[in-house]
């Protein structure tokens, strides 16, 4: 599968060889530069009710949290689909789709369980609202 | 990967080769091995912010996050973790040189900055118990204490493994077998620093809003 | 809050002598039992002078072999247990019935199906299957041992100390009376106070730490330890199979562990998750615990069904039909465990809508099983089938488990699982998928491999015996109880009332006497094997003309396994080789680089057993001090920087002198 790309990465046998990335100055102070901007803005939106409606200010964070993570994994954890023969990519992605089936699946299953189950639920055994 | 044929033997067409005369060396599988732990971490913490997220509203009649957060406060924490990341990456450039003295220096500084995570978050949930706001309360403070309670103690962990480390790097240099350790540390720490991003968005300022 | 602080002593928690069970006579029977036996066994050990031997080559052994091997024993061992209570239940439902309370008492009973439950699938299936895994996965991929040897020692303690504590909790205290997976409120402090859920939980969580570290171990072993031309498209089905499996254990069991420590939570800081008041939700707990739960089921048969694909293609004398597509298949089947768990709780009231999905879900994932069925009766087509006891397990298997597949998919339909749910039609359907697929699964693997592990084959009579008794004592088990559920009976009742279901109890209780008989074959057989090892030896290492990497290799392998590292060209690495004229190599060998044997594996395990321990009875003061002494040795050890040796070149030269004189004579 990924043994092809990885013998084209060429490395040695000696022992105790590394070849994780440990990234550069450069990319280490534009991961923090970045960072400090995407906490920035959403504390702003949140602290100075920058929206009116509290929805779309929560959607707006959300993103620049998503974005953050993003920065996080390229500049800090040095992400990139070639480290470990693939490896490490192929299991982060597995892991998040993982998350996002967890976290939606839980909120999704247990907000229709309380709008049917609950008392003053919307009763509808479809989608509520 | 190990998939490619060593030079010493040849391909299966002519000749063919079915073992490898030479010792066979196996590339070390310790960061590949790390990293999957730490995609398993971060299922447990998927489960807590599930939690959160269906129980953050059940405030059984008690206080909300809109009551209780105090944002500044987070900013700080959240400044405090950046920092340490970025400290951390300059401890490992100045592994990548060999120079064991400013490592354990940036070693040093990222710890600071672990502390003073700790000591502010430590801060806050004494505050909220002295308000009553205790785990105790309602599922959302259940939840809320144990999501960022978690974090708080794979930072503690972090802090000491760090130490560990310091010492271990002051003993015995900068080995192959403490760089590999100082770069699973490293990924645990900016691992951290990612989960943190969730918690600050998904608890503290969506739950003030 | 912990309730009644005021009776628990400051030294002891709350354990005290009222805590050993001396009103139970069959507690106390069954401790006599153990009692003596284990003081003949600890006096047998010390009598042979064998300690030593013990501990320096097993206990503390870093080799997969030796680890996979004490895998399978404590597997042996809990299945003895797990089957008593089996065997007890059965006895109680068919005789309760007419006004008579049967033997046992129900909160005595209530503790034996959940004990059942536990240890069935924690205790017996996955040490199976880790420790088959173990054996089996760094062999065919032609390594010397897993990634990391040390790592994989400590997981094996652990789940051996999770296990202790549930023998434990026999004797001193009781066990949970919550069912297997304990739902709150049932196992929430005020409706469970005593130590029964915190030993369910204690035991669970520090067992699950070593499969936590296994199913890393065992990942990072495929990736990583692979021979040289052995890409992913040449992995055996069974390394394949493996791999999906502790994929699943990675990604599933942190989620039963946050659940059981939010559950814990709510019992010794009353924290409110899973409570009837202050806004908890019990339901969240089911939630949570079946996303683990049904990926638990898929790590168990994934690796069984690689075992019927090893097996399958080596009695037919044939490469496996449709390889890639099987590979798929177990992907896909990886990736769709994760999409039906709420299948498990359809009645809770999630609406049409969410049932619908998770209903289709369900439906779907027999489709790559069902492909695998064909797969192997498509290698069976036209091969020359030699019936060995392995071969008979795996037809059996066929049946077995498409009859549970079938019965599974009639309960993915939400409106029949609002009939179905909680009642024995469920008990038979996983009885069925598990007894059929995954521990038939189990006796085909040990049948099949255990000539590598031992030098000698199992003997065909008492395993032939063994193979009918399992299979008809399953059928007459197990088809009352898809009767009785049909009929409306639910599950775990202790008595009856109506007298005319009594008749199918009598059946299925002679039907687990009947797969009792099959478990005393078994035994009889590893007997009988070892009385007779001289007849049944087998020097060539390949008693079955296999196909994959682990039968170029000696029976047993060297502790080093190959002595050079093998060098794949084809799928079915071992059958390219033989076909091709492949010579053993005689001379030349070298010093092998090789992981050094460590007892801190077993000292961390038991600091942790003792922590879950303190835990469960409160006695704060030792889990205060086994937990600083638990992070004290593992710091301490990561300061042993000494963890390898090499075997002497000449070592590996007497060893492969002797095997090459071992198959000069029996050619």
């Amino acid at each position: 599968m990924s043994s092809e790309a990885h013998a084209a990465h060429g490395h040695g046998h000696e022992p105790g060889h590394e070849e994780a990335a440990h990234g550069s100055m450069k990319g280490y102070v534009t991961g923090f530069v970045l960072s400090v901007i995407l906490t920035a803005i959403p504390f702003w939106i949140v602290m100075g009710d920058v929206f009116r409606e509290p929805a779309t200010a929560a959607i707006v964070v959300m993103v620049f949290a998503v974005a953050q993570i993003v920065v996080h994994m390229v500049y800090f954890l040095h992400m990139n689909a070639k480290s470990e023969g693939g490896w490490t990519m192929l299991a982060m992605i597995f892991t998040v789709v993982l998350v996002i089936i967890t976290l939606s699946g839980s909120l999704w299953v247990m907000f229709h369980l309380k709008s049917n189950m609950m008392p003053g639920g919307t009763h509808t055994m479809g989608a509520p609202q | 990967m190990t998939a490619q044929a060593p030079a010493s033997t040849v391909p299966a067409d002519d000749g063919v080769n079915f073992y490898t005369r030479e010792e066979h060396h196996p590339e070390n599988g310790t960061l590949l091995g790390f990293w999957i732990y730490l995609m398993s971490d971060c299922l447990i913490f998927a489960v807590l912010f599930a939690c959160y997220g269906v129980l953050g509203r059940s405030y059984a009649a008690g206080p909300s996050g809109a009551d209780l957060f105090d944002l500044k406060l987070v900013a700080l924490n959240t400044l405090f973790l950046l920092l340490s990341s970025i400290t951390y990456g300059f401890a490992m450039l100045e592994m990548a040189k060999n120079r064991t003295a400013t490592t354990l220096l940036w070693l040093g500084v990222t710890g600071f900055f672990g502390l003073c995570f700790l000591s502010v978050e430590l801060y806050e949930f004494h505050h909220l118990i002295e308000e009553g706001a205790t785990p105790q309360r309602s599922a959302f403070l259940s939840s809320f204490f144990t999501l960022v309670g978690t974090h708080g103690l794979h930072v503690t962990f972090g802090s000491i493994w760090l130490v560990t480390l310091m010492v271990q790097v002051a003993r015995l240099g900068l080995t192959a077998e403490n760089k590999r350790r100082l770069m699973c540390l490293s990924m645990f720490w900016h691992f951290l620093d990612v989960v943190w991003i969730g918690v600050f968005t998904f608890v503290y300022l969506m739950g003030t809003l | 809050m912990t309730p009644n602080p005021a009776s628990e002593s400051v030294l002891f928690g709350k354990l005290s002598l009222a805590a050993i069970p001396l009103h139970e006579p069959i507690l106390l029977a069954t401790f006599a039992v153990v009692a003596i036996g284990g003081v003949a066994v600890l006096g047998a050990l010390t009598y042979y002078r064998v300690w030593g031997w013990l501990w320096r080559d097993w206990l503390t052994s870093i080799d997969h072999k030796k680890i996979g091997i004490m895998y399978m024993i404590l597997g042996v061992i809990m299945l003895l247990r797990g089957f008593s209570d089996a065997i007890m239940m059965r006895l109680q439902q068919a005789i309760a019935f007419g006004g008579s309370e049967g033997y046992l008492p129900p909160h005595h009973y209530d503790q034996i199906f959940t004990a059942h439950g536990v240890i069935m699938i924690f205790f017996v299936a996955m040490p199976f299957i880790t420790g088959m895994m173990n054996y089996i996965v760094p062999l065919q991929i032609g390594a010397r041992d897993v990634a990391f040897p040390f790592l994989n020692n400590f997981s094996f303690w652990m789940t051996t100390g999770g296990a202790v504590l549930v023998m434990m909790s026999l004797f001193v205290g009781e066990f949970a009376a919550t069912g297997w997976l304990a739902y709150p409120p049932l196992s929430g402090i005020e409706s469970s106070p005593t130590v029964g859920v915190d030993y369910y939980i204690w035991a669970l969580q520090v067992a699950g730490v070593g499969t936590l570290l296994s199913g890393v171990n065992l990942i990072a072993t495929i990736v990583k330890m692979r021979a040289p031309g052995m890409t992913m498209m040449r992995l055996p089905i069974f390394v394949w199979t493996a791999l999906c499996s502790n994929i699943l254990i990675v990604a599933s069991f942190p989620v039963l562990t946050a659940t059981l420590a939010l559950l814990s939570a709510d019992r010794y800081l009353g924290t409110a998750f899973f409570t009837n008041d202050f806004g908890g939700s019990a339901m969240m707990y089911v939630n949570l615990i079946w996303i683990w739960g049904h990926p638990e089921v898929y790590i168990l048969i994934l690796p069984a069904f690689g075992i019927f694909s090893e097996v399958t293609a080596t009695y037919c004398g044939k490469r496996l039909f449709g390889y890639a597509s099987m590979v798929y298949a177990t992907v896909v089947i990886t990736i769709l465990s994760y999409l039906v768990w709420l299948h498990h709780f359809f009645t809770m009231g999630s609406g049409a809508s969410v049932n619908s999905f998770f209903g289709i879900t369900t439906m779907i994932i027999s489709i790559p099983t069902g492909a695998k069925i064909f797969n192997w009766l498509f290698t069976m087509y036209r091969g020359r089938i030699r019936f060995e006891l392995p071969m008979m397990w795996t037809v059996s298997f066929m049946v077995t488990f498409v009859i549970g597949g079938m019965t599974g998919v009639l309960l993915a339909v939400p409106p029949a699982d609002f009939v179905l749910h909680n009642s024995l039609f469920l008990i038979a359907h996983f009885h069925n998928v598990i007894i059929g697929g995954v521990l038939f699964g189990l006796f085909a693997g040990i049948a099949y491999w255990f000539p590598k592990a031992f030098g000698f084959k199992l003997n065909t009579f008492w395993g032939t015996i063994s193979f009918w008794c399992w299979t008809i004592g399953f059928y007459v088990a197990f088809m009352p109880l898809y009767v009785l559920g049909l009929m409306g009976v639910t599950r775990r009742l202790s008595k009856f009332d109506d007298p005319s279901l009594q008749i199918w109890f009598v059946i299925a209780a002679l039907g687990a006497g009947l797969i009792a008989i099959g478990i005393a074959s078994f035994l009889i057989q590893i007997y009988v094997s070892f009385r007779d090892r001289e007849a049944l030896t087998d020097t060539t290492g390949d008693p079955w003309d296999g196909r994959t990497l682990e039968w170029s290799t000696s029976s047993p392998p060297p502790a080093y396994n190959f002595a050079f590292t093998p060098v794949v060209h084809d799928l079915d690495a071992w059958h390219d080789m033989k076909k091709r004229g492949y010579v053993r190599p005689t001379d030349g060998f070298i010093p092998i680089h090789m992981p050094k044997n460590t007892g801190a594996g077993v000292v961390l395990a038991g600091i942790s057993t003792l922590l879950g321990f303190a835990l469960i009875w409160h006695i704060w003061w030792l889990a205060g001090l086994s937990f600083v002494a638990l992070i004290a040795t593992a710091i301490g050890h990561t300061f042993n920087y000494s963890r390898d040796f090499h075997i002497p070149a000449s070592d590996v030269v007497m060893t492969e002198n002797e095997r090459t004189r071992l198959l000069g004579a029996g050619a």
